[in-house]
């Protein structure tokens, strides 16, 4: 099989086994479903300020999160799997094999990407019918490119983290003591007029505020720009760190035994 | 195909012939693991010459890669794929691969072909692992403790299986610890302990040393216990028993035995450890 041949092929299997895992169906497609319904239920009827203009909150939610399940199938689904799969021994086997070990990454990639796609569908859908907030067909295009710059810049990023996690056991902890804070610090949780602007400015140090602005923006039409370019930058420059430190430090063979 | 001279933990030198099963035995810790990783092109070597199939295994590319098979010490399975899908995954990595229903049929887990792999016994789980690094139908097949920590009747399916391979004509090179696996199933052994090779030969040559060493045991006219080591059992149980009789005396709880040739293991491997200190 050609290269391109061999990720989709590699790419098949990896859906197969995603949705066969009860861990990855819950935290990466059902857990933001819940986030969305139980935010949307609390505060639907107040309005929020955020980026100089008032909206209500479910506007609000439905962008922040599919924010952070664009984050989820990515970040934090790959450095979960890729643990897992490292620690019990199966990307130290698939080096022995002659499939390239780019193949293997692209197609985790691929399925992170495709997971994400079909979470911006999914949110967007119960968004629209459940809370009224309807999809901006329009603004398709800038969706698009902000979710695909998003991705791959949280994917290199799950894939460096796996460096730092040194087995199994702590790949959950490890994932959620750095994302879930980063989620209530950088507005995706709570409002923005919410939060003390100190707190603002520390998560500006982290791309999951950048990111959840350049979406927000994307997503809800009548802000300054369709397309925030210096959040973008923000998130593509961590990305390009992660890719570095990735190529750098991401390990084959378990750490353990 | 030969390995020529690899310096592994100490030094050690074998050559594996194409179309045997050669049986890499020692105890835990003796090196085994080491050695495999490095022809297997895992690890990189200090030092020594290693040539795997022609090529180095350092060096080696896909290609190579397209030739040999791997099964790790520990199963490396999908646990959400079934027994198929695992064995497709794989084929789709190699340029000539096997029917993905004959290698099911060539690890007998024709019955289990759509179970996950989450769901099959500790043995079954092994025989996957073992048809996905046939799957690719290569030349030479390394096999790490295949059959560590099984009961009895999975042991006996997992030589079956192995066995088989050799109707195929792979080289198979297999390291483990039981002297009885090496035996049943290997061309030749090569016993390394403490990273050093004690022993090598076929089979047959190293149950010869059993044969070499026999032990006289009894208790004197005093009661004390006599042994005596011997290669000529014969003979020396003739003097001993003249002079028994010519003196009048008894040798109670007389006995020769031999060493099984797991005596002979231990013993080989025992006096490595202790000269490695």
């Amino acid at each position: 099989m050609s290269g391109l041949a061999l990720v989709g092929h590699q790419f098949r299997y990896d859906q197969k086994a995603f949705w066969r895992n009860p861990a990855s169906v819950f935290f990466t497609v059902m857990f933001p479903v819940l986030l969305l319904v139980i935010f949307g239920s609390i505060f639907g009827s107040d309005n929020v300020e955020i980026r100089g203009g008032q909206i209500d909150t479910d506007t609000y939610y439905v962008p922040a999160i599919i924010t952070l399940s664009i984050i989820s199938s990515t970040m934090q689904s790959l450095a979960m799997t890729l643990v897992i799969a490292r620690e019990d021994g199966r990307l130290k086997r698939g080096r022995g094999t002659p499939m390239p070990s780019w193949v293997f990454i692209a197609g985790r990639i691929g399925n992170s990407l495709v997971t994400a796609l079909m979470m911006l569908v999914l949110l967007a859908v119960i968004g629209g019918l459940v809370y009224g907030v309807h999809y901006p067909w329009g603004r398709t295009p800038e969706i698009l490119l902000v979710l695909a710059i998003g991705a791959a810049a949280f994917s290199c990023l799950g894939i460096a983290l796996t460096a730092a996690i040194p087995t199994e056991d702590a790949a959950a902890p490890i994932v959620n003591f750095l994302l879930l804070p980063l989620y209530f610090l950088s507005g995706v949780f709570i409002p923005d007029d919410q939060l003390p602007s100190g707190i603002i400015h520390f998560a500006d140090v982290f791309p999951i505020r950048h990111f959840f602005l350049a979406f927000f923006d994307a997503y809800v039409p009548g802000g300054a720009h369709a397309v925030d370019w210096g959040q973008l930058l923000v998130v593509a420059i961590w990305g390009l760190g992660g890719l570095l430190l990735a190529v750098r430090f991401f390990r084959w063979t378990p750490r353990s035994g | 195909m030969s390995y020529g001279e690899t310096e592994a933990v100490r030094g050690i030198d074998l050559e594996v012939q194409t179309g045997e099963i050669f049986a890499f035995l020692g105890p835990n810790g003796a090196g085994k693991t080491t050695t495999v990783e490095i022809l297997e092109g895992y690890r990189s070597r200090t030092g020594g010459e290693v040539r795997v199939l022609g090529e180095d295994p350092e060096q080696a590319g896909r290609a190579w890669r397209d030739r040999i098979g791997i099964v790790l010490q520990s199963n490396s399975l999908d646990p959400y794929l079934t027994v198929r899908e695992s064995l497709e995954l794989y084929a789709g990595y190699f340029s000539r691969p096997r029917s993905v229903e004959e290698t099911i049929a060539l690890v007998g887990l024709e019955e289990k072909a759509d179970e996950r792999a989450r769901r099959l016994s500790g043995g079954q789980q092994r025989r996957l692992d073992v048809g996905m690094a046939l799957v690719g139908d290569p030349e030479l097949l390394f096999l790490d403790e295949p059959t560590t920590g099984f009961d009895p009747s999975a042991r006996r399916q997992a030589w079956d299986v192995i066995a088989g391979l050799r109707e195929l004509g792979k080289t198979i090179f297999l390291t483990t610890h039981y002297m009885d696996e090496a035996q049943r199933l290997a061309d030749r052994v090569t016993i390394i302990s403490g990273g050093l090779i004690v022993a090598a030969g076929t089979p047959e040559d190293l149950g010869e040393r059993e044969k070499a060493a026999a032990t006289i045991r009894y208790r004197d006219a005093r009661g004390e216990e006599v042994s005596i080591e011997t290669v000529d059992p014969v003979r020396e149980l003739h003097r001993l028993t003249t002079a028994a009789l010519e003196a009048g005396e008894e040798l109670d709880g007389l006995e020769v035995t031999r060493p099984s040739l797991e005596d002979v293991y231990l013993d080989l491997t025992s006096t490595a450890e202790g000269a490695g200190e």
